[in-house]
Order: C-alpha cells, then structure tokens, then sequence
C-alpha cells in the first residue's frame, strides 16, 4: 500500500504575524517553521498504518529549499522518503494541479492532506485535489480504519460527527481526532540519523496556473484596554454587556 | 445573470448562517444587478426565503437519501450553476459549506475562496477581503477565473431582511457517482452549535476538572449559547474535540465570547479574534487573555459564574 502525506510549511502556531514589501508579501524574518499541525496528525496516522501493515509513506511539499528542513522531520518521524516540487505556488488551486499531476505520474491508495493550513487557511487543497483526480474526498476527518480496500471513516460535523464508508483510492483532510495530540511522534536520535540517508527528490513543478492571488495583507486594528469590573459586582458587567456592548 | 447561493437547513429551519449566506447574496446582487437564487435541499417550507431577498429557489427533495453527500450535493449545485450561468456562488462557513466549496468549484471551474469577511471591493476582477492565519491577519485576494465561489465567514455579515416573491423551481437530485456513503449521523440536536450560536462560553484548565462543567452548561442554558473549551482542556479529554477552539480547533466568530479559567495561549486567541465582544473571568490578573479581552473580572470562577448566572436568570424572569 502507498500513502502520500501532502505537507505545508507553516509559521509556529506561536508566531507573530507581520508583512512586509509595503504589506504585499510575509515577513518570514524571526519565524520558525512548522509541520503544518494538520498535516502532521494525518502523518502519524499513516506511520501507524506503515508499522502495522507495511505500507511505504511518502511525504510531498510544494515549495523552495526553505522547507526542506521540515520535509527532513517528517523522515525523521518515520516517512520512507520525500519529494519536493520545486516551485513557490501563489494558491491552493495551483498546489493541488501540482499534486494531481504527481499522482498521475505515481498511483497512491490514499492521499492524505491537513483540512487546512493554519496560515493561509484556505481549506482547499484536498478538496479540490481529489475532484481533479475524480476521487472521493472526506473532510475533517476524525478517524479511519482500514478493511482491506474498505476504509470507515467519521467527519466531523457542527454539533456531532458522521460515518462513513468508501473505497480506495480516496482523499483525507486530516484534524486532531485522526491521532490525539499525545500520539504525534518525537523524532529520536536514531530517527533523525536515518532521515538523512532517506531520498528526498526534487522534482520541477508542471506549467500550471493559478485560480486566485492575494494582493495585500493587512492586520487586525489595534485592541483598546480590558475594561475590569470588581468581582463582587456582576451587575456592572451585565449593565455593560447590555447597554454599551449590546450583546445582551 | 445570477449570484447562486446554497442555502442549508434543518428540520425545516433555515439556519443562521444561510440566512447570512442569503443577506450576502443579496447585497452582491444589488451591486451586480443579478438576480439572487437559492438551491435548498429537503425544505418544503420555502417561504421564509422570501423575507431576504431572493428572487428564485431551486427546491431539491433528495426522497429517501436524507443525508447530506458532498458529491450529490456538489453536482447538484454545479447543475443550477450552469442552467444560470452564475459567477458568483456564495456558501456558509458551515462544516458542510466548508467541505462542498472547493469541490464545486472544481467541478465549475471556478477558483474558490474561503473565510470571506466582507463584500466585494471589485467585481471585474473580483476581488474580497478575506481572515488568514488564523484571524491573525487579512487580505484581499483576487480572483483569476470568470466564475468563483466564496465561502463566506460566520458572522462576518449579518442578517438583513428585505421582501420579494420569489418563484420556486423543482430541481431534480443528482445522483452522483460516489462511492463515499455516510452510514450514520451522531448530532446533538436540542444544543445551538459553535457555528450557528450567538453567544459562546468557554471553558479552560481554571475550572479543574469535567465535574465542574455544570458551571460552563448552566450559563450557556441561560444565555441560549454554545459551550467550548480550550486546547488542554480537549486533549485531556474533559470534553469532546468537537468543542475544541483556537488554531487547530475551531474558530469562534461570536457576538459574545465568554472565556472562563483559560489564560489565552496565542493559538486560542487567534481562534476566538473574530468575535465582537470577548468577556474574560479569571483569577490571575496576568492571565495574557486581558489583553485580548473587551471586559474582565479578576476573580474566582467558582464564584463569579454561579452569581452571573443566578443574575441573568432573574432578570429574565
């Protein structure tokens, strides 16, 4: 069984946001990048499927060298090799072209993708990747188990969750729920030596287009002070909320 | 032309954000000079849709298949699309409207764009403001096809009312080819969600354990809210991932957004940004979640939420 695990490049979920080239472009200067956390809850979820049946776990980025150093980390925690396509996409749109054009090249059972990137949260990528493959696709998805070519799958959805059943080859949007946080594997020292032996090939992106571009960033106005009210006066708060807020 | 807008629904309820989903459509139309049309699903009582502004509804009865399937419903859509030949589609930012944007939009060939916020700055191209990283920040984002749906932000818009006769269409259902089935549906369905809630209380590692999440239940019971928690407060199990708010939980664009015993970790903050008024109680006066925070109370939450709660039941009564 071959899984591909469809990785982005993300500023630490602590990061400071901040633009640059008067607000056209992001400022990556001081930022520490990340597995994108979606992405690697789908990852281990594969590992766990490559430790108990064998399958062989490729991971795929679209991006410049800069993100090697994460694709290394996802060999590092168990991936049996790397590929980069070497192009810095403007969209979702044009990273999925990108992945579909792989696929074609190199038929997986199942692709795995984040539900969506925490810095341009597009939602999109595997959506869309798995319409232009003509696969069935399952977003947020909180759990699958594997019966031969049958996968169980559960969305979830506002208010609950859902099941599903589906057939090979498919599509994934990982989230928390598919591994628990607990279960995201740390690299050991053993990890991260056989990692740079691991291939990590560098392929060139196919002439494709985008859907969409963003023309500019901007950040949220400043916030005024907290108004503090005592703790033993509750109806100043409730006086508050109703007649200056009016959310009551 | 027309601007096609999906509009989902419940047990015969429109929900809230379809209603926004409608108000939006409508105010593109009004700039565009289209007209607006709403594709419902399983709604015999369509009616309603004539207070916001629509101007045609395409009815689909899906007869026995009352489960929501992102292929069936994607062709559906992608059929009405095309019979209007419409370039603005308009979705909610519901977990469904979510998951069908970008197939549709493939399947249309149109480029597809989520966390809308506002109404188009341009039209020719199209061009809208929409929140990325996590709320942490803004763009404009422009599209590149002749077609684009728009998958539009919880409480972004609002709802506004407008009258109209709208006339009804009987559209048939397509039967997809997917092998995907959905076999069961587990839902709370007596509880407003994050989603579709006005007010949300939220609940951190401050209030000690689940035991006390009675706290959490009987101020968010009063208020008609939804409840949710932190990032710990998931992982170790105290409540479901499903309540989980923050970077790589949900976002919570709420009027009110109450957050008790949680400190505010970046990620939780970024998650709750959108929200118009956020309400902090929480012992420790350094707690960084004063500073995101319209209002505050220092203060034990044993003791603020029974007396808050008590005080709003009284003054509903």
């Amino acid at each position: 069984m071959n899984i591909l695990v469809c990785i982005s490049n993300v500023p630490d979920t602590t990061s400071k946001i901040n633009f640059k080239d008067e607000n056209k472009s992001f400022d990556s200067n001081g930022v520490q990048f990340i597995i994108n956390p979606n992405d690697e809850f789908g990852l281990t979820r594969a590992i766990w499927l490559q430790q108990k049946s064998g399958a062989k776990v490729t991971v795929v980025t679209v991006g410049d060298v800069s993100c090697e150093p994460i694709l290394r980390k996802c060999l590092a925690i168990g991936a049996d090799q790397a590929i980069r396509i070497d192009v810095v996409p403007e969209d979702g749109y044009f990273v999925a072209s990108q992945l579909a054009a792989l696929y074609k090249s190199i038929p997986y059972d199942l692709i795995i993708t984040g539900r969506e990137s925490i810095d341009y949260n597009g939602g999109m990528v595997g959506g869309i990747l798995a319409t232009l493959l003509d696969l069935p696709y399952i977003a947020n998805c909180i759990q699958m188990e594997l019966e031969g070519n049958v996968a169980i799958l559960q969305r979830e959805i506002d208010g609950g969750k859902e099941t599903l059943s589906g057939s090979l080859p498919m599509v994934l949007g990982a989230q928390k729920g598919l591994v628990e946080e607990s279960d995201l594997i740390i690299p050991n020292m053993r990890g991260i030596m056989q990692a740079r032996q691991k291939p990590l090939e560098v392929l060139s992106p196919l002439h494709g287009e985008n859907a969409s571009k963003v023309n500019i960033f901007e950040k949220p106005p400043a916030k005024g002070p907290v108004k503090l009210v005592d703790a033993g006066d509750i109806d100043t708060l409730i006086e508050l909320l109703q007649n200056e807020a009016k959310v009551l | 032309m027309s601007i096609v807008v999906f509009i989902e629904s419940q047990n015969e309820v429109i929900k809230k954000s379809g209603l926004e989903v409608a108000s939006y459509g409508r105010a593109v139309a009004d700039l565009t000079g289209d007209s607006l049309v709403a594709v419902v699903f399983n709604l015999k009582n369509t009616g309603i849709l004539n207070s916001y502004g629509v101007d045609k509804i395409y009815s689909v009865n899906t007869s026995s298949n009352t489960f929501f399937n992102v292929d069936q419903y994607s062709s559906t859509l992608a059929n009405v699309v095309e019979k209007e030949g419409a370039n603005i589609i308009i979705v909610s930012a519901s977990a469904d409207g979510r998951y069908l944007g970008p197939i549709l939009a493939t399947k249309v060939e149109a480029a597809y764009m989520s966390n809308v916020v506002a109404l188009p700055s341009s039209f020719a191209p199209l061009i809208v403001k929409r929140s990325c990283f996590t709320n942490k920040a803004f763009n404009e984002t422009e599209s590149k096809k002749p077609k684009t749906v728009l998958s539009l932000s919880s409480n972004a818009f609002g709802v506004y009312e407008k009258a109209s006769s709208s006339k009804i269409i009987e559209e048939t259902f397509s039967e997809a080819n997917s092998t995907l089935k959905v076999t069961s549906v587990d839902k709370v369905m007596d509880k407003v969600t994050i989603a579709d809630a006005d007010i949300v209380i939220s609940g951190g590692r401050g209030l000690k354990g689940p035991e006390n999440w009675y706290l959490i239940e009987d101020l968010a019971e009063v208020l008609g809210a939804a409840t949710a928690c932190s990032k710990p407060v998931s992982d170790m199990g105290w409540r479901p991932h499903s309540e989980h708010v923050g970077q790589t939980g949900k976002p919570v664009a709420t009027n009110l957004y109450f957050a008790i015993g949680i400190s505010g970790a970046i990620q939780h903050l970024a998650g709750i940004n959108s929200s118009k008024i956020k309400v902090v109680i929480n012992n420790d006066p350094e707690a960084p979640f004063f500073k995101a925070a319209d209002y505050g109370i220092v203060g034990d939450a044993f003791e603020v939420v029974p007396k808050l709660t008590e005080k709003l039941k009284a003054l509903q009564q």
